[in-house]
C-alpha cells in the first residue's frame, strides 16, 4: 500500500475541478501510499520520480472512483441475494469506488448499531467504501423519526424510507424539519402507495394488453407535487430519487427555478429502456418505479443535459433466480445495476447528450457533494480513489459475467460502449480487467 | 398461447374444423381416436368447473387419456410451484396441457418449461383464447359472417381476459367492438386497442348485432370500481328495455357463469329466440377439440 505509482497516458478528468487533460508522458495522476501526491498535466515533466511503480495508462481515462449514491447489498438479511462482499465485488467491477446502501434490510438500519454493523463489515472485506443511508422512520414504515443526530454522528449520510415512500405528509414535514438541524438530506421514494398499489407496469396501452394491473405515472406526480409543497414549508433539503416520469422532471425543475433546496437522481432504466422492454412478460425488466413511455425516457434524457437530474444512480437491487422466475405479477421489482452503470452512463455521451466530464460528474463529485462526502474528487491530497476506463471500447453487457450474485438485468444482451480496466481504492487495486 | 398471434386464415381453419366436430357431436358420432395412446393433462391453479369439464369431454371424445389436476389451493401459488410443476409434467410425457392460472404469462412461462403441446385455459386478465374462438363460431354459425358485424362487450373489461381475447379475434377478423362498461371498469388506453368506449349501456348498444356481456367478479364489486350491485344492474344490467336500443335480431351471449340479476337479467338469459348461451356451451367442445386436435396431429415442441 504504501510506495508510488505514477499513471501516465491518462486522459484525466475531474469534473469537480474541470481538469480534462489529454493523455502524455509529462503528465498524470501520482499517488503516494493512499492519497494522490499530484495531479495534472506536466507533473512528470522532470521525470517520473525513480521510485514510483509507472503504470502506463495507454491513453484510456483515469477519473475519480464512481461514487453510486443507491445500492442494496442486502445485509443484513437477504444474503441469498447480495453481500456487502459481492455487492463490493461488483461495485468493484463496474468502477465504483463508493457506494451508499439502502436502509431497507432486515433489520432496517433505524439506529446507530445497524449503522455500525455494515460499517464492520464493509471494513473487514475492504474493498470499496460503503456507506450508509439511515431510514427516516422506525422500521422505514412508521410515522416515529429515528434518532437523527445520533445516526449521523453514527455514520449515516442522508436519510430514505428506502423503497417505500415516506406516505404520511406530516411525519415528511417533521422529518424534513428535524433534518434540518443537522444539515441532513431528505431523499424519497416519490410515489404515492396508493394509487401504486397492486400495479407491477406502467399504465397504458401495453399493460392493458398484457393484462397486467397498471401504476399511474401520477402516482409519481402526486408525490413529488405534495413533497416539493412539503420542502417549501420547511425550508429542507428533499431529494427525489429515481425520477421516472417527464412531469416529474418539470416539477424538479421548477421547484429548483424557485429557489428551493430540492434536488433529484434517476437510473440507467429511467433513460435508457422504456415499457416496451418488458415485452412478453420479461420480470427483468420489472422494476420500481416502472419503465414509463419513450416520450418519459427522452425527457429524462433531457433533464441530465439541462441539469435539472443532478445524479445518476445504478439503483443495484439484486434478486435470485427464484424471485424473478415468477408469473410478473408475482415477480419481485428490481435490477442488477452497479456492473453496467459506468457504460449506460457513457452511451448519453456517445449519443451526444453529454460532454465526457459532465455525465462523470453525475456519478462522482455532485452525489458526493449531495451526501457530504469526502470521495469523487482528484485533487493533491485527496483518498486515491481511481477508475481507469476505455470510453469507447465496445462491448456487451452479459449478466451471466455479473459478479453480483445475482444477474436480473434488463440490459441483458445489450451492446454498449466502455469498459473499465481497473479500479483503485486509496491507492489499492482493487479490480484489473480480464483482458 | 393467445388469440393475438393467429393470423385470419389460421382462425378461419380452426373454427372450419370446429364447425366440423360441432356437427358430428350434435349427430352424437362416435368417438375419435385421433389422439389414442396420448395423455391430455387439465392444470388448473385457478378454480373453473366449465372450461375444465369442457376441455375433458373434447379430449375424451378424440381418445385422449384426461387427467385433471387442480393446484386451485388458493394460498399463494408461487412461481417455483409452476416450474417445478413444468419439471413433474415432463417426466409424466403428456402430450398435451391445458394450463389455467390467475396472473396473465403464467402459462407463457410454463410453456417454456414443457416439452409438449400447451393450450392457454386463461391467464390472469390476459387472454382466454378457446373463449373467444367459440364465442366467434357461436355468432358464424347463427350469422354466417363475422366481417362487418358490430359486436358490443359489456361489463367488466378491465379483469377480463374473455374481452381481450374477443377484441383482438373480432377485429382481426373484420368486425367492430365496442366495449361498454363503467369507466373504472375499462382499463387505461383500452381505445389504443382500436375499439369504441360507451359509458351509457343505450348509446353503446345501438346498431349493434351482438351483445356480449362478461362476468361482473362480485368479489371486486364492493367498494372501488362499482358501488353497489343495485347500481351496476341499474346502469349496466342487460334487460329487455336496454336491449331495445340495439338491432332488432341482436344476439345475446354470455361466457358464463352467470350473475342472473347482476349483469344480466334472467328473462333475457333465458330467452330462446335471442340468447346463444346454451350453444356457447356446446361450440366450447367443439373448439377445444379442434385446438387439441391441430396442436397434437404433430409434436410441436412449443405450442403457439
Amino acid at each position: 500500500m504504501s510506495g508510488k505509482v505514477a499513471y501516465i497516458n491518462a486522459r484525466v478528468v475531474d469534473p469537480a475541478s474541470g481538469l480534462d487533460t489529454p493523455a502524455s508522458e509529462s503528465g498524470g495522476v501520482l499517488v503516494d501510499g493512499t492519497r494522490i501526491a499530484a495531479i495534472g498535466p506536466g507533473i512528470f515533466n522532470g521525470g517520473q520520480p525513480a521510485d514510483a511503480v509507472i503504470a502506463d495508462c495507454d491513453g484510456a481515462v483515469l477519473a475519480p472512483g464512481l461514487v453510486d449514491m443507491r445500492v442494496d447489498f442486502c445485509e443484513p438479511g437477504s444474503e441469498h441475494k447480495e453481500d456487502i462482499e459481492s455487492g463490493s465485488r461488483a461495485a468493484a467491477a463496474g468502477g465504483v469506488t463508493a457506494v451508499v446502501t439502502l436502509p431497507d434490510t432486515d433489520p432496517v438500519i433505524d439506529d446507530a448499531s445497524v449503522l455500525e454493523f455494515v460499517a464492520r463489515r464493509a471494513r473487514d472485506v475492504k474493498l470499496v467504501k460503503v456507506f450508509a443511508y439511515g431510514s427516516v422512520t422506525r422500521g422505514a414504515g412508521s410515522d416515529e423519526i429515528v434518532e437523527m443526530g445520533l445516526m449521523k454522528q453514527a455514520g449515516a449520510v442522508a436519510f430514505t424510507n428506502g423503497r417505500n415512500a415516506v406516505a404520511n405528509a406530516k411525519t415528511l414535514s417533521r422529518a424534513l424539519k428535524y433534518a434540518l438541524a443537522f444539515d441532513a438530506l431528505v431523499v424519497q421514494h416519490a410515489e404515492e402507495p396508493a394509487l401504486a398499489n397492486g400495479g407491477v407496469m406502467q399504465s397504458g396501452e401495453l399493460a392493458t394488453r398484457l393484462g397486467l394491473p397498471g401504476i399511474p405515472r401520477e402516482a409519481e406526480t402526486i408525490m413529488l407535487d405534495r413533497d416539493i409543497a412539503l420542502a417549501r414549508m420547511t425550508g429542507g433539503r428533499y431529494h427525489a430519487a429515481h425520477v421516472s416520469t417527464a412531469e416529474g422532471v418539470d416539477r424538479i425543475r421548477a421547484a429548483k427555478a424557485d429557489g428551493l433546496r430540492v434536488t433529484c437522481d434517476t437510473a440507467p432504466p429511467y433513460f435508457a429502456l422504456n415499457e416496451l422492454a418488458v415485452g412478453e412478460y420479461r420480470t427483468f425488466a420489472k422494476l420500481s418505479p416502472p419503465l414509463r413511455s419513450e416520450e418519459d425516457r427522452q425527457a429524462i434524457v433531457a433533464g441530465l443535459a439541462d441539469g435539472t437530474i443532478d445524479c445518476i444512480a445504478s439503483d443495484h437491487f439484486p434478486q435470485d433466480q427464484e424471485a424473478k422466475r415468477l408469473p410478473f405479477e408475482l415477480a419481485e421489482f428490481g435490477a442488477a445495476g452497479l456492473e453496467s452503470l459506468l457504460a449506460l452512463t457513457l452511451e448519453l455521451v456517445h449519443n451526444g447528450h453529454l460532454e465526457l466530464p459532465a455525465a462523470l460528474a453525475k456519478v462522482t463529485v455532485r452525489p458526493a457533494e449531495l451526501l457530504d462526502l469526502p470521495v469523487g474528487r482528484l485533487y493533491a491530497g485527496a483518498p486515491a480513489d481511481l477508475v481507469l476506463f476505455d470510453p469507447d471500447r465496445p462491448t456487451r453487457i452479459e449478466p451471466d459475467r455479473f459478479t453480483s450474485k445475482s444477474k436480473n438485468s434488463p440490459f441483458d444482451g445489450r451492446l454498449v460502449q466502455g469498459q473499465v480496466i481497473q479500479t483503485v481504492v486509496d491507492g489499492r487495486t482493487i479490480y484489473t480487467a480480464d483482458d | 398461447m393467445g388469440i393475438q398471434d393467429l393470423s385470419p386464415d389460421e382462425i378461419t381453419y380452426l373454427l372450419d374444423l370446429s364447425d366440423k366436430y360441432a356437427e358430428h357431436n350434435r349427430a352424437r358420432g362416435p368417438k375419435y381416436d385421433l389422439m389414442r395412446d396420448k395423455i391430455l393433462i387439465n392444470l388448473f391453479f385457478e378454480e373453473s368447473t366449465r372450461t375444465r369439464t369442457s376441455f375433458e369431454l373434447a379430449g375424451m371424445r378424440l381418445g385422449a387419456d384426461v387427467i385433471n389436476i387442480s393446484v386451485a389451493n388458493s394460498s399463494i401459488k408461487k412461481g417455483e410451484t409452476i416450474v417445478d410443476t413444468a419439471m413433474t409434467l415432463n417426466a409424466m410425457h403428456a402430450d398435451a396441457l391445458v394450463v389455467r392460472h390467475s396472473n396473465a404469462g403464467a402459462v407463457a412461462l410454463l410453456s417454456e418449461k414443457v416439452n409438449c403441446a400447451v393450450i392457454n385455459g386463461g391467464d390472469g386478465s390476459h387472454e382466454h383464447p378457446t373463449q373467444a374462438l367459440l364465442d366467434a363460431l357461436t355468432i358464424r354459425r347463427r350469422k354466417g359472417y363475422l366481417q362487418g358485424l358490430l359486436v358490443a362487450l359489456c361489463g367488466d373489461v378491465a379483469h377480463s381476459r374473455v374481452a381481450r381475447s374477443n377484441i383482438y379475434l373480432l377485429q382481426t377478423m373484420g368486425a367492430r367492438v365496442r366495449v361498454i362498461a363503467p369507466p373504472t371498469l375499462v382499463p387505461s388506453s383500452m381505445e389504443r386497442l382500436g375499439v369504441e368506449v360507451f359509458h351509457d349501456m343505450r348509446a353503446g348498444l345501438e346498431d349493434c348485432d351482438i351483445v356480449m356481456m362478461l362476468r361482473l367478479q362480485r368479489e371486486r364489486m364492493e367498494g372501488s370500481f362499482v358501488p353497489s350491485v343495485h347500481e351496476y344492474f341499474e346502469f349496466y344490467g342487460l334487460d329487455y328495455n336496454k336491449l331495445q336500443h340495439a338491432k332488432p335480431d341482436a344476439l345475446i351471449m354470455h361466457p358464463g357463469p352467470m350473475n342472473r340479476g347482476v349483469e344480466i337479467d334472467s328473462d333475457v338469459a333465458d330467452d330462446i329466440d335471442r340468447s346463444l348461451i346454451r350453444e356457447q356451451v356446446e361450440m366450447g367442445v367443439a373448439v377445444r377439440m379442434a385446438c387439441l386436435d391441430v396442436l397434437t396431429r404433430e409434436r410441436f415442441v412449443t405450442a403457439k
